[in-house]
């Protein structure tokens, strides 16, 4: 499989990711290389192996419920951009 | 007018009852001062890795087993990513392809009277996830405010099979997992605080057609609006087919003003996700010994109660249902049969679903804050039990009660003097006084006029201040007419 440009710019926009024509077309032959080798791992015959959903085969350690931050609010904002009334102000976002 | 069957699933993301957040050690207390219970792990700074909370995954064992469905073994977090600033990761931790409870059901009892009736309703899924931040859009000269104190509070989406077809469905569903989720102990069920919100997929067919194209209805935070919501989104959508208009998918947004649905936006520009497992947290394993803790720690669940009430108390399935739609019910049903006695849960189970609640509901009172007690409720009972009240003085007595004129029912029926005449000597002097005095009725009922008698027996009682045993009454006015 491989990318069209559209796509590139699309995932482009997802990730919110400004790109200019040139730099697009770049990132296209960079991420096929990449579905290029996802297709020689898929080449692997791997029937009757269960996915793993992490590259270590452990399980999640676990934490009690109980609070154990204290409020550092004036440390967090002080490197802000902007704050107000406590609030960390971002340009206007309403959907 | 053609027929259209309504088609409706919930989602529902109910806020787990732990004192810190799902992957942080942060409070997760209602109402503290904007960002004062927000750290590094919630502000997304560089380096924090989440950790995650036993309690939550408590919550959802315990929610998992009380609907019957499988807990997973092993279950995946999965990033699901977009923008906004109230979600300072640039994505929310979430579970996708392996949730942590599969399937399960709900039976709900629709409606009332006569017209009740059951439904199970399927669950689809269960899983965890972190709730987002707040934005506020007032006036910030012209900036949103951001105040990331939830941002990840720990949340379960309880998701259904769109198995409802009306709205009274959706809020008989609403309502049963609302009182679940308390019932369990796993979530405050506070809507207003956002503790329990509803979305609702809502489509419309021909009945034993495909499904229509669905629009979901988001953040429904009380029963009315999810009704109301529904109600006017399907009308919406049936105008729109019948005019030969498409649905288009879209999510939209209800107006509680206006009673309106309004589009928030449409499949076109719907979020593409991409979910994929979150390297930051290795897959959560749930023991076969951790499931069956939990399981020995779930109390009695509705479903096991409403059974018990029927088959040992010997209610109708009705009653059993509506005196375990919420905990709160089924104790004070409980305390009052302790009280009352098992052989008297009938008239138990009729005094707190019809008198105590019509009472309540006239003064818009909570069950919690009901003036009579269930044990002076169960006292009142034993009283009409053992024929010292009949029915009509016993609502004087629970009225006294109600109003705080005695601390018992025996009190109040001491105290003002309204013990029921059961004493047949006594009963026989009222009613011979009584057909002494009224020859023209007793020769009417004799001239075969039934009503003459009704008008004896009221005459007996009036006599007797309300305190005559109407059964005794009965009984001798016959006697001494037929004699």
């Amino acid at each position: 499989m491989s990318l069209t440009l559209d796509q590139v710019k699309r995932i482009a926009h997802l990730a919110r990711i400004e790109i200019g024509d040139e730099e697009a077309l770049a990132t296209q032959g960079q991420l096929n290389g990449i579905f290029q080798l996802i297709e020689q791992m898929q080449a692997v015959d791997t029937a009757g192996i269960e996915p793993m959903a992490h590259a270590q085969d452990l399980a999640q350690r676990l934490r009690a419920d109980a609070v154990s931050e204290e409020n550092r609010r004036a440390a967090f904002q002080a490197v802000a951009p902007e704050t107000e009334a406590g609030l960390y102000l971002v340009p206007k976002v309403i959907e | 007018m053609s027929q259209w069957e309504v088609v409706i699933g919930i989602e529902t993301h109910a806020q787990l009852a732990t004192v810190s957040k799902i992957f942080s050690g942060a409070s997760t207390a209602f109402g503290a001062e904007p960002n004062t219970q927000a750290c590094a792990v919630d502000l997304a700074l560089p380096g924090v890795l989440p950790v995650l909370n036993r309690k939550a995954v408590d919550c959802a064992i315990r929610f998992g087993l009380a609907i019957g469905a499988e807990v997973a073994a092993k279950s995946v977090f999965a990033r699901k990513n977009y923008f906004y600033p109230d979600l300072p990761k640039g994505y929310q931790i979430s579970q996708f392809e392996l949730p942590v409870v599969v399937g399960g059901a709900i039976t709900v009892q629709v409606g009332s009277g006569d017209k009740a009736y059951e439904k199970t309703i399927n669950l689809t899924r269960a899983h965890l996830e972190e709730d987002a931040g707040k934005s506020l859009h007032e006036d910030f000269h012209g900036k949103s405010g951001i105040d990331l104190n939830r941002a990840g509070t720990p949340l379960l989406e309880i998701v259904t099979e769109p198995d409802m077809r009306s709205s009274d469905e959706a809020v008989a569903y609403a309502r049963a997992l609302h009182a679940l989720v308390r019932w369990i102990g796993i979530c405050d069920g506070n809507m207003q605080e956002g503790s329990f919100r509803c979305d609702a997929n809502v489509s419309v067919r021909r009945p034993g057609q495909p499904f229509g194209t669905r629009r979901e209805i988001k953040n429904l935070n009380s029963f009315r609006f999810l009704k109301e919501a529904i109600d006017f989104e399907v009308q919406w959508q049936i105008n729109e087919i019948e005019e030969g208009r498409k649905i288009q998918q879209a999510t939209v947004l209800f107006d509680p003003d206006s009673g309106e649905t309004r589009t928030m936006r449409t499949k076109e520009d719907a979020h593409d996700y991409r979910y994929f497992p979150d390297p930051d947290l290795l897959p959560l394993v749930i023991s076969r010994d951790w499931m069956a803790r939990v399981r020995s720690e779930l109390p009695e669940l509705p479903g096991q109660m409403r059974q018990r009430f029927v088959e040992q108390l010997g209610l109708s399935a009705y009653d059993a249902t509506t005196l375990t739609a919420s905990q709160e019910i089924a104790e004070f049903f409980e305390s009052t049969v302790k009280i009352a006695g098992a052989a008297n849960a009938k008239p138990c189970a009729n005094w707190v679903m019809v008198d105590l609640a019509a009472r309540l509901n006239k003064e818009g009172k909570e069950l919690a804050e009901s003036p009579v007690s269930a044990a002076q409720l169960g006292g009142l009972i034993l009283r009409i039990a053992d024929n010292t009240l009949s029915n009509n003085i016993a609502k004087k007595v629970f009225e006294a009660l109600w109003n705080g004129e005695g601390a018992s029912a025996d009190e109040v029926i001491e105290k003002q003097g309204l013990k029921q005449i059961t004493d047949s000597g006594a009963i026989e002097k009222l009613v011979d006084e009584v057909l002494a005095a009224n020859p023209g009725n007793v020769a009417e009922y004799k001239a075969g006029k039934e009503k003459a008698f009704n008008a004896l027996v009221g005459q007996v009682m009036k006599a007797a201040k309300g305190k005559a045993n109407p059964q005794q009454v009965n009984d001798l006015l016959k006697a001494k007419l037929a004699g």
